[in-house]
């Protein structure tokens, strides 16, 4: 049987770099499709949702905003063993089953991918409520949609020719939040405020 | 015991304990309290350390979109907040969904739910009653012998099954990553479960992660997808034909009605055998633990959901209400249009009003920020080390029903339901305190039991049940509905804009997992003029208001003794059974994955 591959974006759109990973994964969905054994999904905030996937993928590339205290913009490949994962007990919320959590979930129940790579990059601003990927990142997403192209490459797995029906499953981000339709539809700075507490942005904070 | 439950009655003067969670990056809810010489809460300060931004990201959007943007801003609650969306258009633009969709948007809704309560309780709370560090010592026969009195219907029960995952565990931790068990307060003599219960706890841990992962396929079928499934205002984004089958057909046919059924039968013998099971001994083990009750027996609030007639609130299965000043013999009614009646304070509150309003209700609502500490405050705008509470301390706002600070939540509706007269509630809640009290030989009244931390994680578990019970409901009307010729799913009358007035407002309300949910919203123009959310974490975590009164989460706290104030094992316990929610979603990976509680004695 073929190998399973899993591609996953993960990080709020919503949030200025935060939504790297998601924005590869409409990258891709949009301009490559792939067979059945591939599928392509966006994970979002998401954490304990995403264990299924997880579970069932035996190869899993994700990509996503990494804080590894880079120069903003900067890609950084992470592999197998390298990924951080982790189980804290005392979250306060649920939204913090991050994704690595999920990894360590998907270990202790025993069904963890063969191999991980994660594409990451650092972001630049993630405090701009409402905002899309800053220039520095968003030019990182075809090198990155790139790095996980060769990857798949080197495991025998390529794209379809461009106009074959598409048999991989695909759950990439809706219309709504496209990222055209989402830079053009955002209000102007005047009439939202797009900052957050002072004590975590480099923003106009005091002004306010 | 009675909760001081105004700013006025609290002490401040004890040992000040900081708790800070911090995530990777930012943190979302730091915890003060102040404990006096024999360690009893005596003050306690809730702050949101985040702002969520929600409002500002919608302002000029189109209505229609609302939903997939609000699905984004938490990583949890995605469908109740499409939802609630949803109905915030269509009450302003005046739109009615076929019943098909209030079927389905019925089962989307409770699948959120069920899935919601059994991943809280195991995979967020039971580390705050559960010791899995201690089930490493646990004899496999014995805790197969409690499982087999604890629910005799739950047929994994063997020794052998759980010396396997007693195994699996043990190297889990060897493998010395720790990993789930980082972080705990393992010795800590607040944990009061045997090596064996521990054990089957962990057990149930895992087995609903397996479930968890099932019922949310519920999604897929009715919202296309999952994570993140598809709203639509009018109605619900899929097509029936019963006939079809295969992918190429709609997505909702037999063949996939079928599979719904089996997940909901799924979720329902977990719910009965496991869940409910396991909260009621672990509730029985900890019965001289009755703490974290606080604003539950006096303010409840609930909007109601759950209308067997469509638009009629008469008919909800978690009936809607307001009760005040701990009289349990009155439910008064809630309207949320009523601009005196829920309104937002901002005293104590990141943000200013302009014009010096006081109280504003949700239409009205703004979202000026104004992040600025009291005189008392120590340590600096960007290193706070003691917050100052009589001034400004939190970034959520104090949202107040006729003045009265409420709790929500799956308590408070169950509170609120009970006294409605529900009778499943009712029968559900009498027969949970008659098997507390055989089991634990006490004699508790209802008040002394029901609001409490304990019953607050009861309640959540019991309305699991009921939620899941009523899917099958559901699930025969839509069956029923579709075959006697209904495939209606959609009301698209007025998608266009055009056939939208000029201005228009509205309100979405939803019985989230966490509570009331309300979304309001001001249409102009065909574009989102203000939209303001009250989730029920604003409710629970609110800061004190104008008159002092204090919020859920803080008045859980006071009074509850704590083992050892450095480790806030007590505060986590409270706290966590609210299922706290507090905006967040930004996750970034950091290198050393680490997310310490820090704690600070001053």
């Amino acid at each position: 049987m073929d190998k399973r591959f899993l591609l996953l974006g993960i990080g709020n759109v919503l949030w200025a770099d935060e939504g790297f990973g998601v924005r590869c994964l409409e990258h891709i969905s949009e301009h490559y499709s792939f067979a059945e054994n591939v599928s392509l999904l966006d994970g979002g905030t998401q954490g304990i949702y995403l264990l299924q996937h997880v579970q069932d993928a035996d190869i899993l590339v994700v990509f996503d905003a990494i804080d590894y205290g880079l120069k903003p913009g900067t890609l950084k490949l992470v592999r197998d063993d390298e990924v951080p994962k982790y189980m804290g007990a005392k979250k306060m919320s649920l939204h913090q089953t991050g994704f690595q959590e999920v990894l360590a979930m998907s270990e202790f129940t025993g069904h963890y991918p063969q191999e991980i790579l994660l594409i990451g990059v650092q972001p630049d601003i993630l405090e701009d409520f409402g905002g899309s990927l800053t220039d520095g990142v968003r030019q990182q997403i075809q090198p990155a949609v790139d790095v996980a192209l060769k990857f798949l490459a080197e495991r025998g797995v390529h794209p379809l020719p461009a106009g074959s029906d598409a048999n991989s499953r695909v759950a990439s981000i809706s219309p709504e939040l496209a990222i055209s339709e989402y830079e053009e539809g955002r209000p102007s700075e005047d009439a939202a405020f797009r900052f957050g507490d002072a004590r975590f942005i480099p923003a106009p904070e005091n002004n306010l | 015991m009675n909760i001081p439950l105004n700013a006025s009655q609290l002490d401040n003067n004890g040992r000040r304990v900081v708790v800070d969670p911090v995530t990777r990056i930012e943190g979302h809810m730091r915890c003060e309290v102040n404990v006096d010489s024999n360690n009893i809460i005596r003050n306690a300060v809730s702050t949101g350390t985040m702002w969520r931004g929600l409002e500002v990201i919608l302002k000029g959007r189109d209505p229609r979109d609302a939903w997939a943007f609000v699905e984004r801003i938490c990583g949890v609650c995605t469908g109740t907040h499409a939802l609630t969306a949803c109905r915030a258009v269509e009450d302003a633009l005046d739109i009615q969904i076929p019943y098909n969709a209030h079927l389905i948007r019925h089962l989307m809704d409770k699948t959120l739910m069920a899935h919601d309560h059994i991943v809280h309780f195991y995979h967020l709370h039971a580390l705050d009653w559960v010791n899995p560090v201690n089930a490493l010592k646990a004899d496999p026969r014995k805790t197969s012998e409690l499982q087999k009195m604890v629910s005799p219907s739950h047929p994994k029960s063997s020794p052998g099954y759980f010396r396997d995952i007693q195994n699996r565990l043990k190297k889990f931790v060897a493998s010395g990553q720790l990993g789930l068990f980082k972080n705990g307060y393992w010795d800590n003599p607040a944990y009061k479960l045997s090596p064996e219960a521990d054990l089957m706890a962990v057990t149930h841990y895992l087995e609903a992660l397996d479930l968890q992962k099932e019922i949310v396929k519920i999604h897929t079928i009715f919202g296309g997808k999952n994570p993140h499934p598809n709203y639509l205002v009018g109605g619900v984004a899929c097509a029936i034909n019963l006939d079809d089958v295969g992918a190429a057909g709609a997505p909702v046919n037999m063949t996939s009605l079928n599979f719904v059924l089996q997940r909901i039968k799924e979720t329902q013998e977990f719910t009965k055998n496991v869940y409910l099971p396991d909260v009621m001994a672990i509730g029985g083990l900890y019965k001289d633990w009755l703490y974290g009750g606080g604003l539950a027996s006096e303010n409840v609030l609930a909007y109601g959901t759950y209308a067997q007639t469509p638009y009629d609130s008469s008919t909800d299965m978690l009936p809607g209400g307001a009760i005040v000043n701990g009289n349990w013999n009155e439910v008064l009614p809630v309207d949320v249009r009523n601009p005196d009646e829920i309104q937002e304070f901002v005293d104590h509150s990141w943000y200013r009003y302009a014009n010096g309003a006081k109280g504003l209700h949700p239409w009205d609502g703004e979202t000026a920020p104004s992040f600025e500490l009291g005189p008392n405050t120590k340590g600096t705008k960007t290193d706070i080390k003691e917050l100052d509470e009589a001034h400004k301390y939190s970034w959520i706002k104090a949202p107040r029903w006729n003045g009265h600070a409420m709790e929500v939540g799956p308590l408070a509706r169950y509170i609120v339901a009970y006294a409605s007269g529900q009778e499943a509630v009712k029968e559900q809640v009498d027969r949970s305190l008659a098997t507390f009290n055989q089991n634990t030989g006490l004699d508790l009244g209802l008040k002394q039991f029901l609001p409490s931390t304990i019953g607050r994680t009861l309640a959540r578990a019991l309305e699991c049940d009921l939620v899941v019970d009523s899917m099958l409901d559901d699930w025969h009307a839509l069956v029923n509905n579709i075959k006697a010729g209904d495939s209606s799913t959609a009301n698209v009358e007025k998608w266009d804009p055009s056939n939208w007035p000029k201005e228009a407002k509205g309100v979405g309300t939803n019985e989230a997992p966490r509570g009331a949910l309300g979304h309001w919203i001001k249409i102009k123009d065909g574009k989102i003029e203000n939209y303001q959310a009250i989730v029920p974490t604003t409710w629970n975590g609110s800061p004190r208001d104008s008159d002092g009164n204090i919020g859920a989460y803080e008045a859980s706290l006071l009074n509850t003794p704590m083992e050892r104030p450095e480790e806030p094992v007590e505060i986590l316990r409270t706290l966590h059974s609210f299922d706290p929610c507090l905006a967040c979603s930004t996750h970034v990976m950091s290198e050393d994955g680490d997310e310490m509680t820090r704690v600070k004695i001053r």
